[in-house]
């Protein structure tokens, strides 16, 4: 990479920006057919009655709630992994940090929308909003769903921030290579960015900010998520190990989401000159310490349930062990474990394609992880005369599809419009960082006297 | 409330007066093969011992009213809260259908409506006009029959006098032919409700989980006969 001058690395980085292929109108196509045929089932449901879904008593929460926590966790891919690896200073995350940070905002954005999705009366959402109206009634502060949605809004405009701040001076380098409507569009986008030494200064200030500010925030979103359970009385919820098992799984599934996020950029953007062996290496890496904090968790809740052996714990704790929802279970830590340990924990193994295998038996394990935690508990709560079971209908997985299809569809889209791997941080890697920050400071100040 | 077990024969009475005084619609063979029945109240059954020799045991189970329920904080729009009378009230209007209520409920005592209600004619025209109809989205679950306590308040009121023991009776109390149920003022010690409700029989569905229901269930004993003589 230390081969490439300003203008190569301008040149291989806005070559997406400059038009589009058959295939991948035909590919962005497919997603769309997807996320349509999502939209048309939640129509269904709003004109039938949530009833057309699989929930039923006791099992109030299925997919949909599984759905929520998911991509709430996946979108902590981008934030807080790119943010702490600013703070750190690793100056390999330069290529990463952007992709990451795109997952984050558009896997929230999908996230968030399965507690209205779910809603009885979906079109009653607003309600949640604390604005004053002539009933002078509030939303109950007591409800870890307020939590909810004071703490998703906080993590979405952070993590849009935090993703929009860096793309300024890029928007701006796209403006003064286009002609025409491309120019007027990509003018208002840039607000005005011109490279003084003011901006610049002003712009790394801001992003330090911005980068502590976003991990306590990505911390407490997900810990809230995770109170959603474990504040209600219900057998194998209502746990002390939730909050920081969730935020682990999170950052666990985030990883892996970013991985092959990467792999898939790499390979159809041609950037195998920017996207490193050594990136997957790294994040490996990270993904097999995530890994094996998890088993930890996993462990350390099971042995408690177990050992504690409470009754109404314990009919849930089999029924996820050896009973109906066992299948699920032993995949789950396969895919979590048993197939990502040797892939990332053996040198040789851990290979861009190794790291994606593994990856993708995160991404899988833990959408499971997320719907053994919901639906075995709510389905054997402490009166076995209700105790019930669950079945997905077409409706629930219409929807689950289109919210993959719309992240991809998402990322494709955004891919096209700005670069995928921040430009000028990637120029300024190759630069002795501090001195020119010094240089341009003192040649501001300079300026202003 | 009271329920002496020992006198409940699982007749079901009480389910049907319930569903009539309360217009908790039916939802049909498969829809309720699908978990979405409503009862209000229910009288669950449980077996003990093998064939030939099994007893069954019967226990009708209804929102227990908890003084610390834990349906009612989690609520993101207090569509269920706790009244100043210490019922727990459902505001129907007020509900989005979260259902998150009913999971946190351990009695699993809430009822959602998964469509709109529908009744075949002619039974449309014997709704019960004090009780209003749930819409599709929203939860709902037994009152109480407040619509009963509010008459006999009002009725007590406008005779210038206290509401008499025993006067107000929620549907699956009068219905009950074994008088297996007892409603009255738990607040008045005098009341038969609070009389039975010391009997060293008397014991709390799910006690343990600290939610303080109003419900007082008196176990059976007529099983273990020589034992502790009954009380009530």
């Amino acid at each position: 990479m230390s081969a490439k001058t300003p203008e190569q690395i301008n040149e291989d980085l806005l070559r997406p920006l400059a038009g589009v292929s058959a295939r991948y109108l035909i590919v962005l196509a497919c997603f769309l057919a997807v996320v349509i045929a999502g939209f048309t089932a939640f129509g269904w449901q709003v004109y039938h009655g949530i009833g057309v879904a699989g929930i039923r008593r006791p099992v109030f929460w299925g997919f949909y709630i599984t759905n929520f926590v998911f991509w709430i966790g996946l979108s902590h891919a981008g934030t807080l992994i790119s943010a702490i690896l600013r703070l750190a200073n690793a100056t390999w995350r330069r290529p990463v940090t952007r992709c990451a940070e795109v997952i984050t905002v558009f896997a929230l954005s999908i996230g968030a929308m399965f507690p209205i999705i779910h809603l009885g009366r979906p079109w009653l959402f607003f309600w949640l909003v604390p604005y004053p109206s002539e009933r002078g009634i509030w939303p109950n502060i007591h409800s870890p769903l307020l939590w909810d949605f004071f703490a998703i809004s906080t993590y979405l405009l952070g993590s849009g921030t935090f993703l929009l701040l860096p793309i300024l001076p890029d928007l701006a380098l796209v403006r003064d290579r286009a002609t025409g409507l491309r120019k007027k569009i990509y003018t208002v986008l840039a607000i005005g960015w011109r490279g003084t030494p003011r901006q610049w200064h002003r712009l790394e200030k801001a992003m330090q900010i911005m980068a502590i500010a976003v991990i306590p925030v990505a911390v407490s979103v997900h810990s809230i998520v995770s109170w959603d359970f474990a504040m209600a009385p219900v057998p194998m919820w209502h746990s002390t190990i939730f909050a920081p098992y969730f935020v682990a799984g999170a950052i666990f599934s985030g990883i892996a989401a970013l991985i092959i996020a990467m792999a898939l950029l790499r390979k159809f953007l041609h950037l195998e000159e920017y996207l490193l062996p050594v990136h997957f290496e790294n994040l490996g890496k990270l993904l097999l310490v995530m890994s094996l904090l998890w088993v930890y968790f996993v462990f350390a809740e099971r042995l408690t349930t177990w050992y504690g052996n409470e009754p109404s714990e314990m009919a849930v704790f089999w029924l996820t062990q050896r009973g109906s929802y066992s299948p699920l279970f032993w995949t789950m830590v396969t895919c979590n474990f048993l197939i990502p340990f040797p892939l990332l924990a053996i040198k040789k193994l851990r290979t861009i394609t190794g790291c994606v295998i593994a990856s993708i038996g995160v991404v899988i394990g833990m959408w499971l992880e997320r719907f053994l935690i919901i639906v075995p508990a709510l389905s054997h709560k402490y009166l076995p005369y209700s105790w019930g079971t669950y079945r997905p209908t077409w409706v629930e997985i219409t929807i689950t599809a289109a919210t993959f299809a719309a992240m991809a569809m998402l990322y494709m889209l955004f891919s096209k419009f700005i670069p995928i791997i921040s430009v000028w941080e990637l120029k300024w890697g190759q630069h002795e960082e501090p001195e020119r920050d010094s240089v341009l400071l003192r040649k501001d100040e300079e300026a202003t006297a | 409330m009271v329920i002496d077990l020992d006198r409940c024969t699982g007749c079901e009475a009480c389910v049907v007066a319930c569903h009539a005084e309360n217009n908790i619609s039916t939802v049909g063979e498969d829809q309720a093969a699908r978990g979405r029945a409503k009862h209000w109240i229910r009288v669950e059954r449980y077996y003990e011992g093998e064939f030939p020799d099994v007893k069954v045991k019967f226990m009708p189970v209804l929102c227990q009213q908890c003084d610390a329920a834990p349906c009612e904080p989690v609520c993101p729009t207090y569509a269920t809260h706790h009244t100043a009378e210490g019922l727990n009230s459902q505001i129907y209007n007020r509900c989005i259908g979260t259902r998150y209520c009913a999971n946190a409920c351990p009695y699993n005592v809430r009822f959602f409506n998964f469509y709109n209600p529908v009744w075949d004619k002619p039974l449309h025209l014997q709704l019960n006009p004090d009780v209003s109809v749930r819409t599709v989205g929203v939860m709902e679950k037994c009152t109480f029959c407040v619509q009963r306590i509010k008459a006999g308040e009002i009725q007590a009121e406008a005779e210038k006098r206290e509401v008499k023991d025993g006067e107000i009776q929620p549907a699956c109390v009068q219905s009950c032919p074994t008088r297996a149920m007892v409603f009255g003022d738990l607040n008045d010690p005098q009341s038969e409700v609070s009389r039975m409700a010391r009997s060293n029989r008397a014991t709390k569905l799910l006690g343990e989980l600290g939610t303080l229901p109003k419900v007082t269930y008196l176990q059976r004993d007529s099983w273990h006969v020589g034992e502790d003589a009954r009380t009530d």
